[in-house]
């Protein structure tokens, strides 16, 4: 069986002074059938790597094949069975959502109803409003139907819950996890963790135009050694060193990122009354102890060597 | 409608576009109205007929009462009674073309100004009627004949170049706006993912381009018609066949404006940039013959300059197209030089 999307050394230079490396050497396979995201920073190629794959940007070396098809040869066959989602795109205002539908079902060969498109991402209400009236998750929402209407086997979404609230973002969560239980492929960037967590099968994270790690959230996490993080503060004359906790039992590293203090931690029942008898010890002052599950954005820490909102620009995405 | 005919893409972007102008108000006006505003205006400033009469100042005594008199008779004239002082203040403000001043026993004397055009027409016309009446015969017959028939008059010379202005900016801002407006909307992007053939969605924005045209040009000539009597005194299918060349040549212009434009700024500088030299030298307001012979072979060329030229040709002189091929084949050449050029270097972001 092919892959949805096999990616070989793919780089892309964006010509400049000096010129920039967008995408470095990403390998990357998509089975059918799953949800690939593809997770990093803002400038970390993501977008770039998806738009070579959606046959928008031309790669500058190496090879995407899409549903087994190469965009050399048969990039009309391509297009015809995928389906796009791009950050930033502002449809017509000025036409319906009905309108908007059977413009782009047009495109096609085969479809869906834009009737059955609407009805999907739940916008019958709407269906002959004009876009302008629309919110901003209802927008993402006809932007998602113009990408379904095709009735496409691969969903390409590039941050598509990006500056949206809370209920939006889990409406299109819905839809991305109905579209992918019928058993076609989508492929997501993103730079929400949770978001990833949430509707991917497999992860790969992203820095600097490269891959740092990629497998399934659970496995990434798990590969942490540290399933847990446990993030406190102390008060005190004498502010301990920044790797504090470290060595002790269960506590796998330690860090320290603007006074806030975090163990990566495997057993969470060994660890904290270790820490906590060696606060009293000090006789520090704890203010502040909280424990939660290790997350994806651990995971880029622990890749990375920084959090995920530390700026770092590393050119365009 | 047949359901295959109406989900064609081209009738799909086709459809797409027409909803898009028709739902933008102020395209519609500026398309449609703006040229007829101004085909009102121009028509009623320049309109000829009923009053051209010449003004003329009287200064008032015996003698100059039985001027005044006179020439209220002959008709033709809008005549003033005023002392000396008043009439050369008139005169100088413009008011009056000429003063007479008669006196009993010195004859009459004129006072005009040369350099002002109808100073001397004035002048003449009123020394005629004073001329006649004190007793002159005319030894040669003569007899005039003004021009105020239907195709010599400013209104008929004003029609073709509105109809030109009305191409020139439905296709320069109609295309070039709209596609640069989707470039950064980041829709063609948007439809470059998609199998949307290219060949489509251009034929689509100049397809539209082109029947948006139609209904301006029609209210151009019906009004035209029935405010003014302007008629063509060629046919109207030539009409057509150099209105629709025109829009086509014009579109394309638009077309390779927006070919690689980002910004709206960037578009509408290029935009103003080609249609500026058009505006001045193309003949819309007046004929572009009064230009030196230097500048004459590049205004020849400028693309709207045959469109308004041929059409003149036809509806004041009767031409047919045969007649005009030079300009159409100017329009032709353009059109498919620009077209060419524009899917050259079409960029969809």
């Amino acid at each position: 069986m092919t892959y949805a999307i096999e990616c070989r050394r793919l780089t892309r230079v964006w010509p400049g002074n000096p010129p920039v490396e967008a995408v470095r050497g990403i390998d990357l396979c998509v089975e059918r059938g799953s949800c690939f995201g593809v997770l990093g920073p803002n400038g970390a190629g993501k977008t770039t790597t998806i738009e070579i794959c959606e046959g928008l940007v031309e790669a500058t070396s190496g090879e995407a094949l899409v549903l087994g098809k190469s965009w050399t040869s048969e990039a009309e066959q391509i297009r015809q069975q995928i389906g796009i989602s791009l950050q930033e795109t502002r449809l017509s205002e000025k036409l319906t959502v009905f309108e908007t539908l059977t413009l782009f079902r047009s495109f096609y060969e085969s479809g869906l109803d834009p009737q059955q498109a609407i009805e999907m991402v739940s916008l019958q209400e709407k269906q002959h409003a004009r876009i302008r009236t629309l919110s901003g998750g209802q927008k993402q929402r006809v932007a998602l139907a113009t990408a379904l209407v095709g009735n496409p086997q691969l969903l390409f979404l590039d941050e598509p819950t990006t500056g949206l609230d809370p209920q939006s973002r889990r409406e299109i969560w819905k839809i991305i996890s109905d579209f992918r239980e019928s058993g076609k492929t989508v492929l997501l960037t993103t730079h929400y963790m949770d978001e990833a967590e949430r509707l991917c099968d497999r992860v790969a994270i992203f820095d600097h135009g490269q891959i740092l790690a990629e497998d399934s959230p659970k496995n990434l996490i798990r590969q942490l050694g540290a399933e847990h993080v446990v993030m406190f503060e102390v008060e005190g004359r004498d502010q301990p060193p920044e790797d504090f906790g470290t060595g002790l039992p269960g506590v796998i590293s330690a860090r320290t990122e603007s006074g806030s203090r975090s163990l990566s931690v495997s057993e969470i029942h060994v660890a904290v009354p270790a820490l906590l008898s060696e606060i009293s010890e000090r006789s520090l002052k704890l203010t502040s102890l909280l424990t939660r599950q290790a997350t994806l954005e651990d995971v880029f820490v622990h890749h990375a060597g920084r959090s995920l909102d530390a700026e770092d620009a590393g050119g365009e995405s | 409608m047949n359901p295959g005919f109406q989900m064609h893409p081209f009738v799909q972007l086709f459809l797409a576009r027409f909803r898009e102008f028709v739902r933008t108000p102020e395209a519609v006006f500026w398309s449609y109205v703006f040229p007829l505003v101004m085909m009102v205006a121009l028509g009623l400033a320049f309109r000829s007929g009923d009053e051209p009469a010449v003004s003329v100042a009287v200064v008032v005594g015996a003698a100059g009462d039985k001027v005044a008199d006179a020439l209220e008779q002959q008709g033709g004239f809008q005549v003033m009674r005023a002392d000396a002082a008043a009439c050369q203040k008139a005169m100088r403000s413009g008011r009056v073309d000429v003063v007479v001043q008669s006196h009993e026993t010195d004859g009459t004397t004129f006072h005009f100004d040369s350099t002002r055009p109808g100073g001397r027409g004035a002048r003449n016309a009123v020394n005629d009627v004073l001329q006649r009446q004190a007793g002159r015969q005319d030894p040669l017959p003569t007899e005039d004949l003004t021009a105020t028939e239907p195709g010599g008059r400013y209104i008929d010379f004003l029609v073709p170049g509105l109809i030109g202005v009305g191409l020139m900016g439905g296709g320069v801002w109609g295309v070039g706006y709209a596609i640069v407006d989707m470039r950064i909307r980041r829709v063609l992007r948007r439809m470059l993912g998609t199998p949307m053939k290219k060949h489509h969605f251009i034929g689509a924005m100049m397809g539209s381009r082109l029947v948006f045209m139609i209904p301006e040009i029609f209210v151009i000539l019906i009004l035209s018609r029935l405010l003014f009597g302007v008629v063509s005194h060629g046919g109207y299918a030539a009409v057509g066949v150099i209105v629709s060349l025109g829009a086509l040549e014009l579109a394309c212009i638009g077309l390779v404006i927006a070919s690689r434009a980002k910004t709206i700024e960037s578009a509408a500088g290029l935009m103003n940039l080609i249609m500026v030299p058009m505006w001045v030298g193309s003949g819309i307001f007046f004929s572009a013959e009064r230009f030196p012979d230097l500048v004459q072979p590049l205004i020849r060329i400028l693309p709207l300059t045959p469109v308004i030229s041929a059409l003149r040709l036809v509806m004041q002189e009767a031409a047919s197209l045969t007649d005009v091929v030079p300009q159409l084949l100017i329009m032709g050449t353009w059109t498919v030089v620009t077209f060419v050029l524009a899917i050259r270097i079409f960029r969809w972001d």
